[in-house]
């Protein structure tokens, strides 16, 4: 008897990781569509998608190690790259962007310290 | 540092020696102990405690975790809010940090905390250009910058 309810939790638990994780990707998809330009879409991609991807192999995970007994070692790295590689993609895109010459979406006045900071520099 | 890591690897090998137990979770068991042992000996052992720094790194990942979760809630809000009312933008952020190692990880968390995203580092490596989702208060978020993500990097490296 508790042994069908400790499998129990372990599904519950497993499937609150994956719901988890797909709902984040979900939202960045949402969210790279609903946003106005590139940076405000990369913050959607950058951050929502690594919890995502966490999540979903987080679940992956669990559900190797607790119903087969595999460590799956390469579920953690693929979670730790993710972490790791996510910003640096963002931030190369940003700055790809930035230097080809996309206006950030704003509604009102246009605050952009860094395209100043290279007008600046180009004059002297 | 290096010297004390060395040390302690050298205690755990030779714990798995005298115990003549050539496994992994021994090898762990040993380490364990050359911990206890340059803590009891840490008078005549040139630098710091080295474990000291090993704290301070895992409060920075952990520190690092946090934000991440925080930033992921903020940015799932803004994504379902029916009217978005957001007002992004590009400010510049001063930094005090001088090697590369440290900027890569200060605008590595920059890019990972609610809101805001690096955009581009400055040729001397003074400053970093952040997109903001929100341009509610600057002088604050480079304040909130400045105490949490400078200082813990700081304590890290130096």
């Amino acid at each position: 008897m508790t042994g069908t309810w400790i499998n129990f939790l372990i599904d519950i638990v497993i499937i609150i990781c994956l719901l988890v994780g797909t709902f984040f990707i979900f939202s960045t998809s949402i969210g790279i569509l609903r946003f106005p330009d590139v940076y405000t879409r990369l913050h959607a991609s950058t951050k929502a998608a690594t919890l995502g991807v966490a999540g979903v192999m987080i679940g992956a995970f669990l559900f190797l190690y607790l119903e087969n007994g595999i460590v799956s070692g390469k579920l953690i790295l693929g979670i730790v790259f993710v972490l790791l590689t996510a910003p640096v993609s963002g931030h190369m895109i940003s700055r790809a962007a930035h230097q080809s010459g996309v206006k950030p979406w704003s509604r009102g006045q246009l605050k952009d310290d860094f395209a100043d900071a290279l007008k600046s520099k180009n004059k002297n | 540092m290096a010297f004390q890591m060395i040390l302690n690897i050298i205690i755990a090998i030779m714990w798995m020696f005298l115990s003549e137990n050539y496994t992994f979770s021994s090898f762990i068991s040993g380490y364990i102990i050359g911990i206890l042992l340059l803590l009891a000996f840490q008078r005549f052992i040139p630098d710091n405690f080295y474990m000291i720094r090993v704290v301070k790194v895992i409060r920075l990942v952990l520190l690092f975790f946090k934000e991440l979760l925080l930033s992921n809630i903020e940015i799932v809000k803004l994504v379902y809010k029916p009217k978005p009312s957001f007002e992004p933008g590009i400010f510049a952020l001063p930094t005090e940090l001088k090697s590369n190692w440290e900027i890569t990880m200060l605008a590595n968390l920059i890019t990972l905390t609610p809101g805001t995203l690096s955009v581009a580092v400055s040729d001397d490596n003074s400053t970093i250009f952040i997109h903001a989702m929100d341009l509610g208060d600057v002088e604050e978020s480079i304040q909130a910058i400045k105490d949490t993500f400078e200082k813990a990097i700081m304590e890290v490296t130096r």
